[in-house]
Order: structure tokens, then C-alpha cells, then sequence
């Protein structure tokens, strides 16, 4: 392949910035690429961090910028492009170096178009080339401190920070460079459960210094790895298998059978992805774990990478995460520099390498073949399955896909034993559980609570509803609007399917009666238009006519024959999109339509 | 061996010969697999998908992003069909049969999906020329009208940022209506006619060119059909090879003969003829499908069905032949 780039040079940051990544460009002598047949194979899975790389140096991403990543990347500058332009943090056009996303989505809702009328009074309309700008967002996953704002500067280092209570004050203030995380001590308003004993999966979150490994093995980190190393691949599967343990991003697939394909899967090498690409409107849990107990992450996959013989594991976390995508990398700093990754897996196991990859703003990458598409440098466009990512997936090679909580639980596992934590709930839904609760509540945050609790459990255990009570949207974007009539269900797998709904991610969201429930629906079916990916055609126009269906619903105005089109519509996207967003997109938009009567006078 | 540390040319090198003859590999055609259609069984190599299953059977399903040359991208869904016990409906034309499988190709839920494909392809995109398109909307009695009448075209879009959109009422239904893009004197493209099969992409990127001047850009509604930058395609890759014209479903890509005589209103099917020739440029000996109207010639294909070209030309094949027309 010739490669043409017609792009201007390069500006000398920009190619600082790239260098940087990339090391400075080879000299290669005119023999050499003959003898080679070319230029050198290139590593075509580098382009997402190049074009962060220039994001973050610059703020957008340019002609030269970019042809100077493919020129350094061999990758046609038409397919670059088609990268570029499908993430959302990144920007194809010069725009203000400092930006700040401002969720808008359904648990920020108010307080966000608050902060957004306040930022176009003061910044002047989204998106323009001055100093600073804001631009609106989808869920930051900071919806236990609605409403929140994501904050970039560009240059050297790039500066990020996201954090939730947002105003004007505090992104005025991370503008100036300021961080906004919240302290270990305020973390107790958003995870109330802090410090109470018997927490299995948040038992450090709050107690301990995040990234002090000493501190962290004092407290029995690693202990499952050891015992892990100790009893041997199969013996690891077969606890697994035997807890009973599903995954928690929202599919509940048994891991332990996942594991056992990709363990005997024969082409080698074998890949893990820890999906950290949490983006479902209302979750907010692995961003908890990631953030202050980055060891727990860490352990869960070196305990899956020994059991299912994966020698490289990846970590994609999305974007606007960048605490814990900081604390992640230090904390595999911290674990290699002891010996308890890398060469050899706590001193005497196979080696172990992570990488850390940051998403760029997209949804659709927590699907697990567009999240392989994503890490290897190319639009976040979901595969057809079969064959399924156990046999192929990474680079084509068997991978083992498992969200963050799930990893999270092994360890546990492993130093509990499977019959105790399979002791816990029942069917297929054991153990502990996180569950995502915001909204109109005492309390919103994250809660640990065993499966099985009801939901009227989950709301007395986050302070009630003192607002009153309209709606509960179970699973997030993806999932069902139900009323006070679903109050005693179990928030099991099972539980939740016996009255149509689904568990998904575990999010309780509450809306009271000052909620506009239109809107809400309406902010959903946006939601699935902004993140389809675009590449079938029930997802790609079908969630454009679902929000211009919802649209006229909420102007008063559905047309005789929307009731119809919306149910065809649902049925044809759940069963002819590729993947699992446009097989969802419709379900929480149904199910909140459904609840809302009468139905307004219908336009003629 | 490190290339790094070659220091002589490799081809004074020769590679060692074999001693042995390598066993020959197991025929994987040995191996058949048993399943049914539509009621009927049907015996087939493993590895074959469920379309050139029913083929076999004579059963004719639908498809839009498919073509014998290209790698399946499964994209258009429009040749679902149900196989029994499945969640969602599989795309016949990338899922392979299984042993034991139990297949319906025309079932009423595979019918309705493929009526709603077709509804929401035609509500968003003009599909007048895509004669294949038009007769699946009679046939599935679907209504694209449904969705209310169409937006007025909106503007720059190709210049829209992923994940952000403006948010009409309701009132219209958005489409992609866009203007010609006319670039280059040898085709245009008509992206308001742009189904997204992504049929053209392959066809330039590693299905057929290696070429990768066109790409899919923007995503959702927004996701479009792009050079870098949105350039003319004379500052980009392109080759003009035209092999994105020959496998393009709908029009949207066409010759600029083929294109102005359709803006003057000389576009006349019943005048012209088609002739299947050879190429006179090299030995390679290409067959040229050439269409003539009133004794002009207007555009060359040639057809995928012919092995030397499995449909694909070079730009001389292509577009070098118009000396005949004086």
C-alpha cells in the first residue's frame, strides 16, 4: 500500500507530542526497506493513544497533526480520519484548549442545564475557538453527585479532572488547573457505606491510602493471587464456576464458563480485556472500584490471566475517567516494581503485562467486539458474533472480556472459597452486589448489598424517598421504567426478568414528582442516537426515528399510528441490530411511554 | 533472525529446500454439516453461511450489503433470518450453518425486520435507483411514509461531531439529502442516494484496491461515506479505479457521463446497449462490459461473475476507453 498524505507539516508540538509516544522516527537506510519489502510492519494499535496524544497536546486534532500519525503509523489518512471523527472527545476542527463537558444527561438533567445556561451566558454558544468553552455530554458516571463536569486543559501535561456538584465556582477553578476529585475524607458522602465492617467488594474503598501497596497487602491484597498460584489453573476455574458468579456489566454471563473457553481455546496467545468502559447512563460503580481500589481491579485480573493463560491483559477505561485511569497506571507501577506483576506473577507465577487504553468517547466501545475494535486503532464498530470473542477476539486471538465488579469479585472468590460466596443470593444471582443508586433518594451512592435485597431495601438503605416517589428507571439507558408496584421485587437477575425488566448494571435511578418524565424519555432516545455507531440500519436510522417519535410525544403531537410504529420499530431493532445497544435502545423509551397516561390528544 | 542484522541482499540467500513433502493439508470440504431450512434439509461444507445454504435449496433471500467479491459486513440486515432457539435474528449472509441447525427465512419476525429495514432505509435516503431496493419495498409492503414527510435537506453534513447532534420535534423525518459531490471529471458522488453498505470502502480498502481513499466517518445518523478531511477525491488517494461504482447498489456512485446525462434529461435506458468486450490496454485481458447510448459510449463494468476481473477494473479499463467516442 502507497500511502499519499497530502497534509501540511506537522507544528512542532504536535510532533513533539507524537515522538513522545512513539519515539523518535526510525532512519531506515534505502536497503533496508528494500530487503524488507517495504517499510516496517507498524503498530496500527498505537493510533488511538497518537490521536490522544495529540488531543491533549493541542487540543484538536489537525490535517498535520494527523497526517504526521500516519506518516508515523502507516495508516491511510481516510481511515485515520474515519477514527477521528467517530469519537466524541476529540476534536476535528480548532476549538478552545480548555473545555468543559457538561453532563446534560437524565441524572443531571437539571443541574446541568443549569450550568449550561450559566457557561453560554458567560463562555458564549458550545464549541468555539477562544480560550475557554464547554460542550454538553452524556453520563459522566458521576451521578451520585449530579450535576458533573469533565474538565480539559491541553498542553504539557494535559490537565483532567472530573467531579460531580458541579459549579460554576469549581469549573472555574479546575479552568485554573485545580483538581476537583474528591478527598478520601468527603468520599464517605457518596459511598455512605465506608469503613462499616462485613464490605466484601468495598471493604477499602475510603479506608486506605488508594495507591499504598503496603498498606493494601497489610490488608490482604493479593492473598487470592497467592492462593491462586498455589492451587493452579484448573483449580481457579473450578471455584469460579462453582460461586456462581455472572458478569456484572450487565449481561450476567456465567464467568466461570467464559473462563473455561478461553483456558482451553488452542490459538495462542490468549488476550484479557478488563472492560472499564463504563458509560451505561446512571453506572457508576467501576469508576468507585477504579478509583480507591485499584489493587482489587489489579488482582481480579491477574487471578483471570493465570486461570485462562493470558500473558498480555488490557485495560480499556473510558475517557472521562481519568482518576481512575491515573490510579490504575500507578497502581500497576507500584505492583510491577514489587514483583507482583510482570515477569512473574507474584514472584513464581507465568509473566503478566498490563496495558492501560483510554476510550475517546464512546458508548457503543463497552461492547466487547467494539471495545476490541477501539484498542486496535479503529472505529468502535461492534463484530458479528459467532464467533464470539473465546475464540476470537483480540487481535483475532482468544480473549477474555470481564467488566470491572466481576474481576473485582474473584479475588474475593479465591479467599473466601466459592461455597461462601455462592451461600449468598441464589440462581444465578450470587454473591455481592453493587447497585447504582441516584436520583431522588436520602442518599444517593454506591451500595454494597447482598443479592436478593428488594428494591424497597435498596431506597430505605439510600435514605429514602422524601421527595416522593413517580418512577424508577432499573439498568440504566438500556434498561425499564417501573413504579411503586415493583417495590418488593428482589434486585436479582431473576427477579427483575420476572417483571420485565432487567438488572443490567444495577442502577436504581428515582425520579420524584417534580421529574418530567418526557424529557427524561426523551434525553434517553438522544442518548442512542448520539452512541450508535452507525453501522446497521435498525440502529443507525431506527434510533433517529425513536427520538423523533419520543419528540413529538413530548410537543403534544404523536400521530395516529407512532403507538404501532413503536412497537414494530422496538421489535425490529431488538431483533435485527448487530449488537446489544440497538437491541436496548428502545426498552427504557417503551417502557416509560407505557407508564405515562393518557395518551395526548393525537395530531390529525 | 533479526531483518536488522541481514547484511547481505536476501535473494543470495536461498531458503533451505525441503527434505520432506508437507502432508497435504485435510480438505476441510470433507467435513459436511446437516441442517434445515425452511422445512427442508439440506447437506453443506462446513463453513458455508446460511445464504449459500438456501442458495443450494433455491430458496432467494434478500440482501443489500452483500456481494460475492466482499468480505460480509453485515451491515444492512436485510437478509435476516430466524434460526430457532436464537435471541435476535442472524444475518444469513455472514452467520455459517451449524449441524442441527433449524432455519426460517421467511418467517413473519424475520419479515417484519426486513419491512422496518426497508421502511427506515427509504424514509432516509433517495432510493429511485436502486431498482432492487424499490421492488423489496412492494413485495414486503413496506411504508416509509410512516415516519412522516422528510426533513428539508440539512446542511454541512459533513460537518458534524460525533455524539452531538441538534435535536429536531418530530415533525419531519431527518434524512441524508445532500448535494452532488462532482469533483473529478471521471464520476460523482451522490451521497443523498448512500445506503451505507459500505460496499465502496471494501472495494477500495482490502477487499479489492488497497487503495483506503474513502472511509466511514462521523458515526450514528451522522456516520457518512468520507475522504480525510471530507477533500476532493483529487487530493486524496483515489486511483479511479471506479471499483467502488461497480459494486455501489444505488446510484450513489455514478459515471460523470452517466451523471450529466441524467441533469440534462437525456438519460434514456431504452436507447442504450450494453456489449460485453475485452480491454484493448494490456494482456491481462479484462472483460469490459460497455453501455452505449446513441452511439456514445457512457459507462464500462465489467461483470463480478467473470473470474480475470471478479468485477474489478483499473482506471484504464475503467475510464480510458472513452477515445471511442471521438
Amino acid at each position: 500500500m502507497d500511502l499519499k498524505i497530502h497534509a501540511p507539516p506537522p507544528t512542532t508540538a504536535e510532533r513533539t507530542a507524537v515522538d513522545e509516544l512513539l519515539g523518535p522516527p526510525a532512519v531506515v537506510a534505502h536497503a533496508d526497506r528494500v530487503r524488507r519489502g517495504g517499510p516496517q510492519v507498524t503498530r496500527r494499535d498505537l493510533l488511538l493513544p497518537a490521536l490522544h496524544a495529540l488531543q491533549d497536546r493541542v487540543g484538536f486534532l489537525s490535517e498535520g497533526g494527523l497526517g504526521y500519525v500516519c506518516e508515523r503509523l502507516r495508516v491511510p489518512p481516510a481511515d485515520a480520519f474515519g477514527v477521528a471523527s467517530f469519537y466524541a472527545l476529540w476534536s476535528t476542527v480548532p476549538i478552545a484548549p480548555t473545555v468543559v463537558h457538561v453532563c446534560d444527561d437524565i441524572a443531571c438533567r437539571r443541574g446541568g442545564e443549569a450550568l449550561v445556561t450559566e457557561l453560554g451566558a458567560a463562555l458564549g454558544p458550545s464549541g468555539t475557538n477562544g480560550g475557554q468553552t464547554w460542550k454538553r455530554s452524556p453520563c459522566l458516571g458521576l451521578c451520585e453527585q449530579a450535576p458533573a463536569a469533565y474538565v480539559t486543559r491541553a498542553g504539557s501535561p494535559v490537565f483532567r479532572t472530573a467531579f460531580g456538584n458541579a459549579t460554576i465556582t469549581k469549573i472555574q477553578a479546575a479552568f485554573g488547573g485545580e483538581d476537583q476529585s474528591p478527598s478520601r475524607e468527603g468520599l464517605s458522602h457518596f459511598v455512605p457505606q465506608t469503613g462499616s465492617p462485613g464490605l466484601k467488594l468495598l471493604g477499602r474503598v475510603g479506608r486506605l491510602d488508594p495507591v499504598d501497596l503496603d498498606a493494601h497487602l497489610g490488608d490482604g491484597a493479593f492473598a487470592g493471587l497467592q492462593r491462586a498460584l498455589s492451587i493452579g489453573p484448573a483449580a481457579v476455574r473450578t471455584e469460579i464456576s462453582g460461586s456462581g458468579l455472572t458478569g456484572r456489566g450487565g449481561a450476567a454471563f456465567p464467568t466461570g464458563r467464559k473462563w473455561d473457553a478461553v483456558a482451553a481455546a488452542p490459538a495462542q496467545p490468549h488476550y484479557l480485556c478488563c472492560n472499564a468502559d463504563e458509560s451505561e447512563p446512571g453506572t457508576f460503580k467501576d469508576r468507585v472500584l477504579m478509583e480507591w481500589d485499584p489493587y482489587a481491579v489489579l488482582e481480579g485480573i491477574a487471578i483471570a490471566a493465570f486461570a485462562t493463560g493470558v500473558e498480555h491483559a488490557f485495560i480499556y477505561i473510558r475517557g472521562e475517567y481519568p482518576l481512575a485511569e491515573a490510579r490504575l497506571t500507578e497502581a500497576i507501577r507500584r505492583a510491577t516494581a514489587r514483583g507482583l506483576l510482570g515477569a512473574r506473577l507474584a514472584g513464581s507465577g507465568p509473566p503478566l503485562t498490563i496495558s492501560v487504553r483510554r476510550g475517546a468517547g464512546a458508548y457503543i466501545c463497552g461492547e466487547e467486539t467494539a471495545l476490541f475494535e477501539s484498542i486496535e486503532g479503529k472505529r468502535g464498530e461492534p463484530r458479528s458474533k459467532p464467533p464470539f470473542p473465546v475464540h476470537v477476539g483480540l487481535f483475532g486471538k482468544p480473549t477474555l472480556v470481564n467488566n470491572v465488579e466481576t474481576l473485582v469479585n474473584v479475588p474475593l472468590i479465591l479467599r473466601e472459597g466459592a461455597a461462601s460466596f455462592a451461600a449468598v443470593g441464589g440462581g444465578a444471582s450470587t454473591g455481592p452486589k453493587l447497585f447504582c443508586v441516584s436520583g431522588a433518594v436520602g442518599r444517593p451512592g454506591l451500595y454494597e448489598l447482598p443479592f436478593g435485597v428488594t428494591l424497597r431495601e435498596v431506597l430505605a438503605v439510600a435514605g429514602g424517598t422524601p421527595r416522593g416517589l413517580r418512577s424508577l428507571l432499573l439498568g440504566g439507558a438500556a434498561g425499564t421504567f417501573v413504579g411503586e408496584e415493583a417495590l418488593d421485587t428482589p434486585l436479582t437477575l431473576e427477579g427483575t426478568r420476572k417483571i420485565g425488566a432487567s438488572l443490567g448494571s444495577a442502577v436504581v435511578m428515582v425520579f420524584d414528582h417534580t421529574s418530567e418524565p418526557l424529557d427524561v424519555i426523551r434525553r434517553i432516545a438522544q442518548f442512542f442516537r448520539d452512541e450508535s455507531c452507525g453501522k446497521c440500519v435498525p440502529c443507525r436510522v431506527g434510533t433517529q426515528r425513536l427520538e423523533e417519535l419520543v419528540a413529538r410525544r413530548l410537543r403534544g403531537q404523536p400521530r395516529e399510528g407512532d403507538e404501532l410504529l413503536r412497537e414494530e420499530l422496538g421489535q425490529a431493532m431488538r431483533d435485527a441490530s448487530i449488537c446489544g445497544l440497538g437491541q436496548t435502545a428502545h426498552l427504557a423509551i417503551d417502557s416509560g411511554l407505557r407508564r405515562l397516561n393518557p395518551l395526548p390528544e393525537l395530531a390529525k | 533472525m533479526n531483518p536488522d542484522e541481514i547484511n547481505e541482499p536476501i535473494w543470495k540467500v536461498p531458503p533451505p529446500r525441503a527434505s520432506v513433502m508437507p502432508a497435504r493439508p485435510p480438505d476441510p470440504a470433507c467435513q459436511t454439516i446437516t441442517l434445515q431450512i425452511d422445512g427442508r434439509t439440506v447437506t453443506v461444507p462446513a463453513g458455508t453461511t446460511l445464504l449459500q445454504a438456501a442458495s443450494r435449496l433455491g430458496l432467494r433471500i434478500p440482501t443489500l450489503c452483500w456481494a460475492p467479491t466482499l468480505t460480509p459486513i453485515n451491515a444492512c440486515r436485510i437478509c435476516v433470518v430466524e434460526v430457532e432457539g436464537a435471541r435476535t435474528l442472524a444475518p444469513a449472509c455472514a452467520r455459517p450453518a451449524e449441524a442441527g441447525m433449524v432455519v426460517q427465512t421467511g418467517s413473519e419476525r424475520v419479515r417484519l425486520s426486513r419491512k422496518l429495514v426497508l421502511e427506515l432505509l427509504a424514509s432516509s435516503v433517495a432510493l429511485d435507483r436502486a431498482p432492487e431496493l424499490l421492488r423489496l419495498i412492494q413485495e414486503y409492503g413496506a411504508d416509509p411514509e410512516r415516519f412522516g414527510p422528510s426533513a428539508a435537506p440539512a446542511d454541512r453534513r459533513d460537518a458534524r461531531h460525533a455524539g452531538h447532534h441538534h435535536v429536531g420535534d418530530g415533525a419531519t423525518a431527518e434524512t441524508v439529502a445532500q448535494p452532488v459531490k462532482v469533483d473529478n471529471s471521471l464520476y460523482v458522488r451522490d451521497y443523498a442516494r448512500c445506503v451505507l453498505c459500505y460496499k465502496c470502502v471494501e472495494a477500495c480498502g482490502t477487499d479489492a484496491q488497497h487503495t483506503f481513499a474513502i472511509t466511514i466517518a462521523g458515526r450514528g445518523f451522522d456516520a457518512r461515506v468520507s475522504t480525510e478531511w471530507d477533500a476532493p477525491l483529487p487530493e486524496g488517494a483515489c486511483v479511479y479505479c471506479g471499483n467502488c461504482i461497480n459494486v455501489c447498489p444505488t446510484g450513489a456512485l455514478v459515471f460523470r457521463t452517466e451523471h450529466e446525462l441524467r441533469e440534462a434529461g437525456s438519460w434514456a435506458p431504452e436507447r442504450q446497449q450494453e456489449t460485453d468486450t475485452i480491454c484493448p490496454f494490456c494482456g491481462v485481458g479484462c472483460t469490459l462490459r460497455v453501455k452505449v447510448q446513441d452511439d456514445k459510449l457512457v459507462s464500462v463494468t465489467s461483470p463480478p461473475e467473470v473470474d480475470v476481473t471478479g468485477g474489478n477494473l483499473c482506471v484504464k479499463g475503467r475510464f480510458g476507453t472513452s477515445y471511442v467516442n471521438g
